[in-house]
């Protein structure tokens, strides 16, 4: 049975792959969006199980972790191309600012998930007022 | 025992030689995993921010096209202090063999992966053969 990608580059040398590889990053890759007090970070995990997805925040720090399942084959089952991941991840992330680790948010819809942060109150700059003669 | 996740890119598509999109968004070839089973296919495409609603596959000739849309998500007065990945459309494009029964593809989508079975025509599928033993017909007569 004959399957063929539309590819321009055969699998061995791809110049766009090489480029790509100087900028490795830990899986998951992270958005990480920030205002004065509000810092919202976003991953793309499809079809993760929600169940094993572990998010914990302590100060300035965030860490992910979840897993995700690959299939199981049976006999006489094969694969004809593997390209997706499949086991558990950690990640470790730092934010620009303490967070409070109480009111932090997350959403997970169609693949992506959505951390919202709001900033630690303690950290949030102080408008010190001058008091004069 | 789980293994640990192997580093994973994202991969920019090429621009399909058909021609440039009107969409002026990036786009993305989904990674895939191709399963061959006993009686179908099947097609797994990883498409994060991607439902039901909004992902098209066209099966032109033998030529089947993935097409995944996907909204921005980028939040309002913030600005961007780390970005590891782009956000953009998806799209992949197979050449199919004639042993896929066209009219009964099936796709379902769930937490952005698309799952395509596809099942193999009658012709394709591996029949086996039963085997009849030939004996000496009649019966024995002992007299």
């Amino acid at each position: 049975m004959l399957w063929s990608d539309l590819e321009k580059f055969g699998r061995s040398f791809d110049p766009w792959r090489e480029f790509e590889r100087m900028e490795r990053v830990e899986f998951p890759a992270v958005n990480v969006w920030v205002s004065g007090d509000h810092a919202v970070i976003t991953t793309e995990i499809p079809g993760i199980d929600p169940k094993t997805l572990d998010i914990s925040v302590v100060n300035d720090s965030l860490m992910l972790r979840g897993s995700r399942q690959a299939e199981v084959l049976k006999e006489g089952e094969s694969y004809h191309r593997s390209e997706r991941w499949s086991g558990q991840f950690t990640k470790t992330l730092k934010l620009p600012f303490p967070v409070d680790s109480g009111k932090v948010e997350a959403q997970f819809a169609k693949g992506i998930l959505h951390i919202s942060l709001p900033r630690a109150e303690a950290d949030k700059p102080r408008k010190i007022s001058v008091k004069s003669e | 025992m789980t293994d640990t996740v192997r580093e994973m890119q994202k991969k920019e598509a090429e621009t399909p030689e058909t021609g440039e999109r009107t969409r002026a968004c990036r786009i993305y070839a989904p990674l895939v995993d191709i399963i061959e089973r006993k009686d179908d296919i099947v097609v797994i495409a990883d498409m994060a921010g991607v439902d039901e609603k909004s992902v098209d596959i066209t099966l032109e000739k033998n030529v089947l096209t993935i097409y995944g849309r996907v909204d921005a998500y980028t939040p309002e007065n913030h600005r961007l202090f780390l970005s590891e990945y782009g956000i953009g459309d998806y799209q992949r494009v197979f050449t199919l063999s004639d042993e896929i029964d066209r009219d009964k593809i099936q796709a379902t989508v769930k937490n952005g992966v698309l799952r395509l079975v596809m099942p193999k025509a009658e012709l394709a599928k591996t029949r086996k053969i039963p085997i009849q033993a030939e004996g000496i017909g009649g019966v024995l007569n002992l007299s």
